[in-house]
């Protein structure tokens, strides 16, 4: 009998931490947006990219089990996006996402937007080689989707609680989701959002921006 | 069901570790699953079952170890058990607490089937016959 105590996933982990070194080198602040399907991911990507694309240049990965519906929604709005089909898979893996990466042009600074499959489960397990993990809830789902799904919103740095504009048509306790969000995960940064409104937008670009600032910053001094 | 491809990354560590030791195959297999992991430990056995087949861990038992979820905490200091979707200390109620077990996600342990020792005749013949004292 053999103890030996190895990672299992040490090989995603691998690529992800070759993503991670390509992504520094090029100041890219790459952000691994996860929720369930629906929740607004491509719709708040979108409207993110508008407001940041004449800035800064943006890049998307697009992850969906079938269609490239979603990265054709995103290079309607004029920034470069590759759609990677999984089939059945349930999740991105850093793997697919390194491929994706030498495919693409990448520019020089800049934010990479990485839509992964809608599903709240799987993807939690699997570093991308992001900056962060942006886990996105919005208010027609419950309360009690951080007690339900824990592992996703531990593995978020932040927490888009989405479709705020439909507050006053649902029953739906914002202080209490995000009293949950942060039982599960204490660091956890919230922001409060509307993708179709633009309501509280302000501060997650301002979000963006720092998170980008700093990389420069590190990057310079590194 | 990313069970299904994790199964797939412990095949080929375990492909690895028998090369590596001679070994013929796997007896045993025990994976360390930790509650915050995103892993279903009745899933990732059945996932095994399928993807065992035809591989050094055809033969293989496979066991699961769970791990609950233990946070230390930087106000009072405790370190104890909590749930896993409740990380706040258990304790004083602090949210200023740091997760110590819960993510891991490890191939703890691995029994190989060895090989049985090769019987030759021809070096049978040539065992010294014992010395008397
Ligand atoms: N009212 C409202 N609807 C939204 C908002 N964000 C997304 N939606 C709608 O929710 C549906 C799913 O959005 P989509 O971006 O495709 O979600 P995804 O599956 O997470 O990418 C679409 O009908 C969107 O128009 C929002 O902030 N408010
Ligand atoms: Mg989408
Ligand atoms: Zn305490």
């Amino acid at each position: 009998m053999v103890a030996i105590e190895q990672n299992i996933l040490a090989k995603n982990d691998g690529y992800a931490e070759q993503n991670r070194a390509l992504l520094r080198e090029r100041r890219i602040f790459a952000l691994n947006l996860v929720s369930s399907p629906g929740s607004g991911k491509t719709t708040l990507l979108v409207r993110t990219i508008e407001a940041l694309r004449s800035r800064c240049p943006v890049t998307v990965i697009e992850g969906d089990q079938q269609t490239a519906n979603d990265a054709e929604r995103i290079r309607a709005t004029g920034v470069p996006a590759l759609q990677i089909n999984t089939g059945k898979g349930c999740h991105l893996d850093a793997h697919m996402v390194g491929a994706a990466l030498r495919e693409m042009k990448l520019p020089q600074q800049g934010f990479l937007f990485i839509e992964n499959v809608g599903n709240l489960v799987c993807p939690a397990a699997f570093d991308l080689g992001e900056a962060h993990k942006v886990a996105i809830l919005s208010v027609t789902e419950g309360e009690d989707k951080p007690l339900k799904y824990p592992d996703m919103f531990l593995a978020a740095d932040v927490m888009l609680l989405n479709k705020c504009d439909l507050l006053p048509y649902v029953r739906f306790d914002v202080e209490l989701a995000v009293a949950n969000a942060l039982r599960v995960n204490p660091t956890l940064a919230v922001f409060q959002v509307s993708a179709e409104t633009g309501q509280g937008f302000d501060d997650w670009l301002a979000w963006l921006d720092s998170g980008l600032a700093a990389l420069a910053l590190t990057a310079a001094s590194g | 069901m990313h069970e299904l491809s994790l199964c797939e990354d412990i095949i080929d560590q375990l492909t690895a570790l028998t090369r590596r030791h001679g070994a013929k195959g796997v007896a045993r297999v025990s994976v360390r699953i930790g509650a915050l992991a995103g892993v279903e430990p009745m899933l990732l056995e059945q996932a095994f079952q399928s993807a065992r087949i035809d591989t050094v861990a055809e033969r293989a038992e496979f066991h699961t170890e769970w791990v609950k979820t233990r946070v230390s905490c930087l106000a009072c200091g405790m370190d104890a058990e909590t749930a896993p979707n409740d990380l706040r200390c258990p304790a004083c109620g602090s949210h200023d607490t740091k997760l110590t077990r819960g993510e891991e996600l490890t191939l703890a342990s691995v029994e190989l089937l060895v090989p049985e020792p090769e019987v030759d005749p021809v070096s049978l013949d040539c065992i010294p016959a014992p010395r008397g004292h």
